[in-house]
């Protein structure tokens, strides 16, 4: 017997469970796992979901700017790294390519993300009002480093994006995806630890600053 | 890890003389309990949602091996290799195969709590390969050589003068006491190691079945390098950290993060599934999980059932009266707290960790702050049943339980003794009605004095207030 089979049979023996593998049981888990019932969830005590979102992300040291077209967001993305004295010089998601960069003068380059980048530009595929978080799907055109190794990480949104809870950005990926990607990541301000005597310091292993560009 | 939790007594003797210890839990150990508290403000149905977890995870443990088939099955057609390992031992040898197979020399690792059980670092160590450390934390204490002492906060047992010291004697670097600046010169340490390793590994807070995922649940970004940047990735977890859906997950995760740090959700949710497709720029190329038995299974159809359902979010120990006053080291072994004194016996054996369970008041504080409702009292009393059946408590308890029990049954002996009893406390207590002493139950009175009875048993004033 493999490990895995007396793993099995030890589980299946411990619950009382007849036989030796799953018979009835096991279409009533797949059936489970299909209803994909909903749980209970606080009081959504808001309406506007960009105004919520714009909130919490504050709370979460994320800064969040707005613009009113898509083709505003590279001048804001300048106005931002000169503000504070940050490099002109960004990698980005292949999936921004199509965007109006040449009048800004940055220099983007629109790749996966190395060690040395300073800055990376990201969309989102979704974000989440009630907690402020921004989810990215990994994909040729949407790597994931790029919001991970630099110190600085700008992300543009669409406010149509905003999904009330994470139930919504699940039901939303599904509809839009023909399989969950090789990384979902849901990131909540910059990276931070309080290792050290409790104390939280904002800038760990992943960016120092993250800043929220929303569309619309 | 090693395990020393049969030497609980004189640990914890060690651990209350420790002075920096001492002070270090007193300055921060009740963070945590603030921002808890301040943050679960935000759920007005929180009870609501707790009912829903507990029951989302009793679902699961009552038809596991159905769940584990469905993760695997689906986790295979994503292309992750799904491992299976009975002990801890096997996590050992499965890992180190894995590494060896594709040449591996540097390994970078997120936190896992399971690797603790089996001693991962040193297993890996001793077969030539170098693992770093890469949170935080778990960073400071391989560079001090201790083992964790919480599962959420390992090294919070160390201010800030220690891990100065410690970084400028590892780093050759000048000695810096600015936590900000601490924080800083761990990430240019680390960082050169995140491009260069050549395996990731991390634990797993969640496996989906839904879509045979894996879930970490993290602040630093260390648990995203590990799971993006080398080109192999092993998660090790429990078979126990199975949920049915992503939506299962939204509920556990309004409850994980404010039970764990006080925060409504952590920087980082990542969910990883399968290894990179043919055209992406990054992630691993070989996506590995090793599922842990290891003494779980065990805990299946009996009362201890119950324990599995924890998320490991460490609350319990840190609204813990006892953990507050001697830290988890203590414990000796991976898990402290509560849920230690329940899931540590149950794991390396009772008679291993005899007195566990005998360490709590039963005050009950761990089991209204746990996030699944886990009744973490009556497990400990469960195990001090046990312990007492299998007759593995010293004689002097057995036997002065044996007469308690004698008395119980035969009520007038009782009465006589009780009068007995509380006249000669009460001239024991003097004046002031305290007694500084008493017999056989020194370790009780060593730190407190008793108030005496005031002379009369309930029975005798019951019998006046009648008549
Ligand atoms: S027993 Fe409950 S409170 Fe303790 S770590 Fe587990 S889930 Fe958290």
């Amino acid at each position: 017997m493999s490990a895995r089979d007396n793993i099995l049979a030890r589980v299946r023996r411990g619950l009382n469970l007849p036989g030796d593998v799953p018979g009835a049981e096991r279409s009533e888990v797949l059936r489970a796992i299909n209803d994909n019932a909903r749980g209970p969830r606080p009081t959504y005590g808001w309406t506007d979901h960009a105004e919520r979102f714009s909130l919490r992300s504050k709370m979460l040291s994320t800064t969040v700017d707005r613009v009113a077209t898509l083709n505003d967001a590279p001048a804001a993305v300048v106005r931002y790294l000169n503000e504070l004295k940050l490099p002109l010089n960004a990698v980005a998601w292949p999936a921004l390519s199509a965007m109006p960069w040449s009048a800004t003068g940055l220099g983007l380059e629109f790749r996966g993300a190395k060690d040395s980048d300073l800055v990376g530009i990201t969309g989102a595929f979704c974000a989440i009002a009630e907690t402020g978080s921004l989810m990215l799907l990994s994909g040729p055109d949407t790597p994931a480093a790029v919001s991970l190794l630099p110190e600085t990480h700008i992300a543009i949104l669409d406010v149509s994006r905003i999904v009330p809870g994470m139930e919504e950005a699940w039901t939303l990926l599904k509809s839009q995806q023909s399989a969950v990607p090789r990384a979902v990541n849901f990131i909540s301000g910059p990276s931070r630890t309080a290792d050290i005597e409790q104390t939280i310091i904002i800038g760990a292993h992943g960016p120092y600053r993250v800043h929220v560009i929303l569309v619309g | 890890m090693l395990l020393t939790s049969f030497s609980f007594k004189s640990n914890v003797k060690k651990k209350l003389v420790d002075p920096v210890l001492q002070k270090n839990m007193k300055r921060f150990g009740g963070r945590f309990v603030i921002a808890r508290a301040e943050v679960m403000k935000e759920v007005d149905n929180l009870e609501d949602i707790r009912v829903a977890a507990a029951a989302i995870r009793d679902g699961i443990l009552a038809n596991l091996d159905s769940y584990l088939i469905t993760f695997e099955e689906r986790a295979q057609a994503r292309g992750t290799t799904v491992h299976w390992a009975e002990t801890a031992q096997d996590v050992n040898r499965i890992l180190i195969e894995i590494a060896k197979a594709n040449g591996v020399r540097k390994i970078v690792k997120s936190k896992s709590m399971v690797s603790e059980e089996s001693g991962l670092n040193d297993a890996v160590a001793a077969a030539d390969m170098q693992v770093i450390e890469t949170d935080l934390g778990e960073y400071i204490l391989q560079l001090a050589d201790e083992p964790p002492s919480h599962i959420i906060a390992p090294a919070i047992h160390k201010n800030v003068e220690e891990v100065a010291e410690l970084f400028s004697k590892h780093h050759h670097t000048p000695r810096q006491t600015n936590i900000p600046a601490l924080c800083r010169e761990a990430r240019e340490q680390l960082r050169p190691h995140f491009i260069s390793a050549d395996m990731g590994i991390s634990g797993g807070n969640f496996l989906i079945a839904e879509t045979g995922s894996v879930v970490i649940v993290t602040n630093e970004g260390n648990g995203r390098m590990v799971t993006t940047l080398p080109k192999i990735h092993v998660a090790i977890t429990g078979i126990e950290k199975v949920l049915p859906t992503l939506n299962d997950l939204s509920t556990i995760l309004r409850l994980l993060p404010r039970s764990a740090t006080g925060q409504s959700i952590t920087n980082y949710v990542s969910m990883l599934t399968g290894p990179k497709g043919a055209d992406d720029v990054d992630g691993p190329e070989q996506s590995h999980i090793i599922l842990v038995d290891s003494g779980r299974s065990r805990l299946l159809g009996t009362e201890l059932q119950r324990a599995l359902r924890c998320i490991r979010c460490g609350a319990c120990m840190n609204h813990c009266p006892v953990y507050q006053n001697i830290g988890g080291h203590a414990y000796g072994w991976v898990y402290p707290g509560p849920i230690g004194a329940v899931l540590t016996p149950s794991y390396v054996g009772l008679k291993n960790a005899l007195d566990l369970p005998q360490a709590s008041t039963l005050c009950g504080a761990c089991e209204v702050v746990c996030p699944v409702k886990i009744p973490l009292p009556e497990l400990m009393r469960v195990l001090r049943e046990q312990s007492f059946e299998q007759r593995l408590r010293p004689w002097s308890e057995r036997f002065s339980i044996g007469v308690w029990r004698t008395m119980a049954n035969h009520p007038r002996v009782y009465a006589r003794f009780a009068q007995v009893a509380a006249r000669l406390l009460h001239l024991m207590g003097g004046k002031k009605g305290l007694l500084h002493w008493l017999p056989g139950l020194d370790g009780w009175t060593d730190g407190r004095d008793m108030p005496a009875p005031t002379g009369k048993t309930f029975r005798e004033l019951y019998a006046k207030r009648k008549s």
